[in-house]
C-alpha cells in the first residue's frame, strides 16, 4: 500500500531565504510522524504548502499514491488534510458545536442551522476518539486543553484523515499534554495519520512513530525513537553538540532582596487568586515557583511588579515597601521582569527592534535629553545589545513582529539584563522556545544568579525548575503548599504537590510558619 | 560632532521619505505602488461618479430615451454632461489652464499680477480649504496614535473658533504680534480643555471616548447656538446669529492679495504637521503616546501611565482641532456664524485614516480633501446637485482607502506574503 502522504523534493524560496530546500517527507497510514526542528527551520512553511497556503516553487505532493495539486485550504480539506494551528481559530462567544460547524453549516430551508444534528455528530466524534468535550459549552469558558480538542473535532468533523498538529503542546500543562497523547494514540488506532510539529525532544521520544528532523530548510535525517537518543536529536536539530543539562555552582547567598508576607491578590474576575503567600528571596539564589498554570502564579508576578493591585499583605523589595508602588517605581528599584506573555506585555510588536530594546529606559540618559529622544545613543546601544545577546536579525530597524519567538525573548532579556538589576522576576522565560534559545536563556539566568542577582523563576515546566532553581516553591490554588530545597525535590513529589494531592507542612519555610502563627492570632 | 551633522540630516531625510512611502496614503512599498494605485483609485472613482452624473442629468435621460433614433445625440449628451461636470471640478480646484497661462504671460510681459491672481483663485481656494483639514486631520491622527477615537473634532473646532473670535473682537489695543498669537493660543487652549474633559472621563471612569466626544459635539453645537443668538453673549445686536467681526490686528495675513484668500495659516499648518511628527517620533512624550496606542499592556509593563497619556493625547488632539477653528476664524471668515464648520471635523476622521495617521499622509490627504471641496463649489454653481458631488467625494475616498480593491479591479499583482492574521483590539476599548 502506498504511504498516505508523500512529499517529493519540495522547495520554496522567500526573498532572501530558502525556506524549504528539496524536502522529502513520507507519512504512513496510522502513524504519528514528528516533524522536528528549531523555529525557522522550515516546518511551518512545509505544512503551509501542504495546507495550500503557499504554492511550492518545486516538488510534488502524493496523497494515497496519487499526485495532487493543492492551491488553497479547501483543496487540502477535500484531500482529507486537516490542520490544528498553534494559535486556535475559535470564536470565543460561540458554543463548541457552533465553532465546529462554522463554515460547513448544514441548514434546514437554507437558513436555520441544524444545531442538534451537528451537536450529535460532535458527541459521536468525541466518544469515538476519547475527545471529552461538552458540545453546548461556550468556548470562552473552557480551558485551553479542551479548546484544542475542539480544534481537533473541527477537522474530524470535516472528515480529515491526515491531521497536522502545529506545536500542539506549546500551550498545554503537563497533564494536558498527557491527555493529548492519549487522544493522539486513539486517533491513529482509528486509522488516522498525524503529523506532529514540535521542537520538544522529550515529547517526540514519548509519542512519535517516525521522526523527520529539519534544519535550515533541509531534511537532516529521518529516524525512529527507538533508534535514536535525546542528545542525538538535539544535535541534529541545532547542528552542534547541545548540553541539555546545566552545571551550576552552589548559590552564594547574599542579603534578602525580596520579602513577601501574607500576600493576597485578586484576579480579573475579582476572586482571590493569591491567598496569603509568604516567602523570601536572597541575592544570588534562584527560587523556582512550580505549579500548573492558573494557580495564581500570574497574579503573584503581576502583584510583585506593580501591574496588579495588592489586596492584602506586604512586599519589600531591597528593603523598600513596594506593596503599592507603581510599575515604574519598582523598575527603578532594580527589578527586572521577563513577562509571561512576551508578545502582549513585553514587546510592542509593531515597533522596530531598537525601540523595544529601550522600552522601559527610553526616558533616561543617555537615551533622552529631557524630552528629546537621542536616536544616536539608542542605535548604538541597540547594536551593542544585538551583538552581545546574539539576537538574530537582519537589522535593528526591522519590526519586532518579524523576529522568531526565540529572538523576541532574547530582545526582552537583552533589555532587562542591560539595566543594573538586583532582582529578576522571570515568568515562563522559555515558553514556546526552541532548544538553542532555551539553552541560551538558561545560561544567562545562571550567569545572573552567579553575579549575585536574586531570581524568581515561575514556570510550569518541571524540567526547567529542576535545572535552574536552588529552592522550589509549589503553588496550588493560590497558596504555596511547599518550599523545598531543589536537591531534595523529586519529580514525583513535585507532581503530587502540583496536583494538590499532598502538602508538606514540615518542610515549609520559617516565613510560612510565621504566617500561620499570625493567622492563628 | 559638527562635521557629521549634514550626513545625519541626509540620512534623516531619506529615512523620512522611506517612511512616507511605507506609511502614507500611498500604500505599501514601491514607487509604482505609491503613485499608480492612487491614480487608478481616482480614475475608478471618476468613472463611477460619471454614471451618477449621467443618471441625474435630465437632458441625458431624455437623449437616451431616443437612443435608437438618434444615437449620436445620446453620446453627445453623455460627453457634454460628464465633461462639463469634471471640467468644473478641475477648474474649481486647480483653475482654467488657459487663464493661468494668460496670467503668467501677462506677468512676464508687464509685471502685472492681477490676471494671474484671478486665474489662481481656484488653486488658492483649494489650499485655503485644506488648512482646517490639516489641523483637524492631525488632531484625529494624534488621537489614533494613542489608541483614541476622537470623534469630537467638529465640536472642538467650533469651541476653538468661538474662543479665538472672542479674543479677536473683544480684546483691543494690542499690536498684531501680540493679538494674533493670543487669539491662536486661546483657540488651541479652548479646544484642548474641551476635549480633555472626554480624555479625563475615559482615564478616570473608563467612559468610552467615542460616546463622550460625540455627546460633547452636541454640547458644543448648542452652546454655540446660545452664544451666537444672544447679543449679551457673543451675538450681534441685530439678532442675526453671528459674532461681531474680529479686529484686523488679529487677522492671519492673506499672502497673495485680493481676491485670493490664501493666508499664512497654510504655512502654520505645514509647520504644525512637522511639529507633530517631531513630537510623536522624536520625544519621550510621543514615544509614550505611541506605545500606549500600539500596546497598552506593554506600555504599563514599561512603567508608562495610561491615564496620563490618554489625557495628554486627548488634550493635544483638542488643541489641534481648536487651531483648525482659530485658523478659519482668523484667516478666512473673521467671524463665527451658523454653519461655521461645514463638517471639517467629521471629514477629518476619514482623512486621518486615509493618511495612515502619519503627519505627511495627513497633509497629502488634507490637500486632496481641500481640492475636492473647492472643486465641488464650482460644480454646484453649474447646477450639479450637491448630493452627486458628495457621492463623488465619497467614492474617491473609498477607492483610495481600499487599495486592495483597486488592485483587484485592475488585476495588479502584489507580492503576496502570508502573514499571521492579527485580530484588532476593537475600538481601543
Amino acid at each position: 500500500m502506498p504511504p498516505v502522504l508523500e512529499l517529493r523534493g519540495i522547495s520554496k524560496a522567500f526573498p532572501g531565504v530558502l525556506a524549504n530546500d528539496h524536502i522529502d517527507f513520507t507519512l504512513e497510514k496510522g502513524e504519528i510522524h514528528a516533524l522536528l526542528g528549531e523555529n525557522g527551520a522550515g516546518k511551518t512553511t512545509l505544512m503551509n504548502i501542504l495546507y495550500g497556503l503557499y504554492t511550492p516553487d518545486e516538488g510534488q505532493i502524493f496523497i494515497r499514491g496519487r499526485e495532487v495539486e493543492i492551491h488553497n485550504p479547501s483543496d487540502a480539506i477535500a484531500q482529507g488534510i486537516g490542520m490544528v494551528h498553534q494559535h486556535f481559530m475559535l470564536v470565543p462567544v460561540f458554543t463548541v458545536t457552533e465553532n465546529v460547524m462554522l463554515g460547513v453549516e448544514s441548514t434546514r430551508w437554507g437558513v436555520f442551522l441544524k444545531r442538534e444534528e451537528a451537536a450529535q455528530r460532535v458527541r459521536e466524534i468525541s466518544e469515538q476518539y476519547g475527545l471529552k468535550v461538552d458540545p453546548n459549552a461556550y468556548v470562552q469558558g473552557i480551558p485551553v486543553g479542551v479548546q484544542q480538542r475542539v480544534e481537533i473535532i473541527k477537522i474530524l468533523y470535516r472528515e480529515a484523515d491526515i491531521l497536522i498538529l502545529d506545536e500542539p503542546t506549546a500551550v498545554l500543562t503537563p497533564q494536558e499534554v498527557e491527555e493529548l497523547f492519549v487522544i493522539m494514540r486513539s486517533l491513529v488506532q482509528e486509522g488516522k495519520s498525524i503529523i506532529f510539529i514540535t521542537h520538544k525532544l522529550k515529547e517526540v521520544m514519548a509519542i512519535a512513530d517516525g521522526i523527520t528532523v529539519l534544519r535550515d530548510g533541509r531534511v537532516v535525517g529521518t529516524t525512529k525513537p527507538e533508534e535514536t537518543s535525546l542528545e542525538e536529536l538535539a544535535s541534529m536539530m541545532v547542528g552542534r553538540e547541545v548540553i541539555l543539562t546545566v552545571d551550576k555552582k552552589p548559590p552564594q547567598l547574599g542579603e534578602v532582596v525580596l520579602e513577601v508576607k501574607d500576600l493576597k491578590v485578586r484576579d480579573d474576575r475579582g476572586d482571590l487568586a493569591v491567598k496569603g503567600v509568604s516567602f523570601d528571596l536572597r541575592a544570588g539564589e534562584t527560587l523556582g515557583v512550580a505549579g500548573v498554570q492558573g494557580n495564581g502564579q500570574t497574579e503573584l508576578v503581576e502583584a510583585l511588579t506593580g501591574l496588579r493591585t495588592v489586596e492584602e499583605g506586604v512586599v519589600y523589595t531591597l528593603g523598600t515597601d513596594t506593596t503599592h508602588a507603581s510599575p515604574r517605581k519598582i523598575l527603578e528599584e532594580g527589578v527586572a521582569h521577563v513577562p509571561e506573555d512576551r508578545q502582549r506585555d513585553g514587546l510592542v510588536l509593531s515597533y522596530p527592534l531598537l525601540d523595544n530594546l529601550v522600552l522601559n529606559t527610553y526616558y533616561l540618559p543617555p537615551f533622552a535629553d529631557s524630552i528629546v529622544i537621542q536616536e544616536r545613543a539608542i542605535i548604538a546601544a541597540a547594536k551593542e545589545r544585538v551583538e552581545r545577546f546574539d539576537i538574530r536579525t537582519p537589522s535593528i530597524f526591522v519590526t519586532t513582529a518579524s523576529l522568531s519567538g526565540g529572538n523576541q525573548q532574547k530582545t526582552i532579556v537583552a533589555r532587562e539584563f542591560s539595566r543594573p538589576i538586583r532582582l529578576l522576576i522571570a515568568a515562563q522565560p522559555t515558553r514556546g522556545l526552541d532548544v538553542g534559545s532555551i539553552e541560551y536563556i538558561h545560561d544567562r539566568l545562571i550567569e545572573k544568579r552567579d553575579e549575585g542577582t536574586a531570581i524568581l523563576l515561575v514556570s510550569p515546566e518541571l524540567d526547567e525548575i529542576l535545572t535552574l532553581a536552588d529552592r522550589i516553591a509549589v503553588m496550588y490554588e493560590g497558596e504555596i503548599v511547599a518550599i523545598l530545597p531543589a536537591e531534595e525535590a523529586t519529580r514525583e513529589e513535585l507532581g503530587l504537590l502540583m496536583a494538590g494531592a499532598k502538602r508538606l507542612p514540615e518542610t515549609l519555610t520559617a516565613q510560612r510558619r510565621e504566617k500561620e502563627a499570625l493567622t492563628e492570632r | 560632532m559638527s562635521e557629521r551633522e549634514p550626513e545625519k540630516r541626509t540620512r534623516g531625510v531619506s529615512k523620512a521619505l522611506q517612511q512616507v512611502a511605507k506609511e502614507t496614503v500611498l500604500g505599501i512599498g514601491g514607487l509604482r505602488e505609491a503613485l499608480f494605485v492612487p491614480f487608478l483609485a481616482i480614475l475608478s472613482a471618476l468613472i463611477i461618479g460619471a454614471l451618477f452624473i449621467l443618471i441625474s442629468d435630465p437632458e441625458v435621460i431624455s437623449a437616451y430615451a431616443k437612443l435608437f433614433q438618434e444615437p449620436g445625440r445620446a453620446l453627445q449628451a453623455t460627453w457634454k454632461s460628464v465633461s462639463s461636470a469634471y471640467g468644473a471640478l478641475f477648474k474649481g480646484s486647480i483653475g482654467n489652464p488657459s487663464d493661468l497661462y494668460q496670467g503668467f504671460s501677462t506677468l512676464v510681459e508687464t509685471g502685472d499680477t492681477t490676471i494671474l491672481r484671478k486665474a489662481a483663485y481656484p488653486l488658492s481656494e483649494s489650499l485655503t480649504n485644506s488648512v482646517p483639514y490639516i489641523f483637524a486631520g492631525l488632531a484625529v491622527a494624534l488621537g489614533f496614535r494613542c489608541g483614541l477615537f476622537n470623534i469630537g473634532a467638529e465640536g472642538q473646532i467650533l469651541i476653538g473658533g468661538l474662543a479665538s473670535v472672542w479674543v479677536g473682537y473683544n480684546i483691543t489695543g494690542f499690536p498684531w504680534f501680540i493679538h494674533l498669537p493670543l487669539a491662536l493660543v486661546v483657540g488651541a487652549l479652548a479646544g484642548a480643555l474641551w476635549s480633555a474633559i472626554a480624555g479625563y472621563l475615559k482615564a478616570r471612569t473608563g467612559a468610552h471616548e467615542v460616546i463622550n466626544t460625540i455627546m460633547m459635539n452636541y454640547l458644543a453645537f448648542r452652546l454655540s447656538d446660545l452664544l451666537l443668538t444672544d447679543p449679551r453673549l457673543m451675538g450681534r445686536p441685530t439678532g442675526t446669529p453671528m459674532t461681531p467681526q474680529i479686529l484686523p490686528s488679529a487677522y492671519l495675513p492673506r499672502l497673495l492679495g485680493s481676491p485670493l484668500r490664501f493666508h499664512a495659516g497654510f504655512f502654520m499648518a505645514l509647520g504644525t504637521a512637522a511639529l507633530v511628527y517631531w513630537f510623536l517620533w522624536k520625544t519621550t512624550l510621543g514615544f509614550e503616546i505611541r506605545t500606549v496606542g500600539a500596546n497598552p499592556d506593554a506600555a504599563r509593563y514599561a512603567g508608562m501611565s495610561i491615564t496620563r497619556n490618554f489625557v495628554l493625547a486627548m488634550g493635544l488632539s483638542g488643541a489641534l482641532a481648536g487651531l483648525a477653528g482659530a485658523n478659519e476664524v482668523l484667516g478666512v471668515t473673521h467671524f463665527v456664524g451658523g454653519g461655521f464648520s461645514p463638517g471639517y471635523g467629521f471629514d477629518s476622521i476619514a482623512l486621518a485614516l486615509l493618511g495612515k495617521s502619519h503627519p505627511v499622509g495627513v497633509v497629502l490627504a488634507a490637500l486632496l480633501f481641500g481640492t475636492l471641496r473647492a472643486g465641488a463649489s464650482k460644480m454646484q454653481m453649474l447646477g450639479i446637485p450637491i448630493d452627486i458631488i458628495q457621492i463623488l467625494q465619497a467614492t474617491i475616498i473609498m477607492f483610495i482607502a481600499a487599495p486592495a480593491l483597486v488592485r483587484l479591479i485592475y488585476r495588479l499583482k502584489v507580492e503576496r506574503e502570508v502573514t499571521e492574521v492579527v485580530f484588532t483590539r476593537g475600538w481601543g476599548g
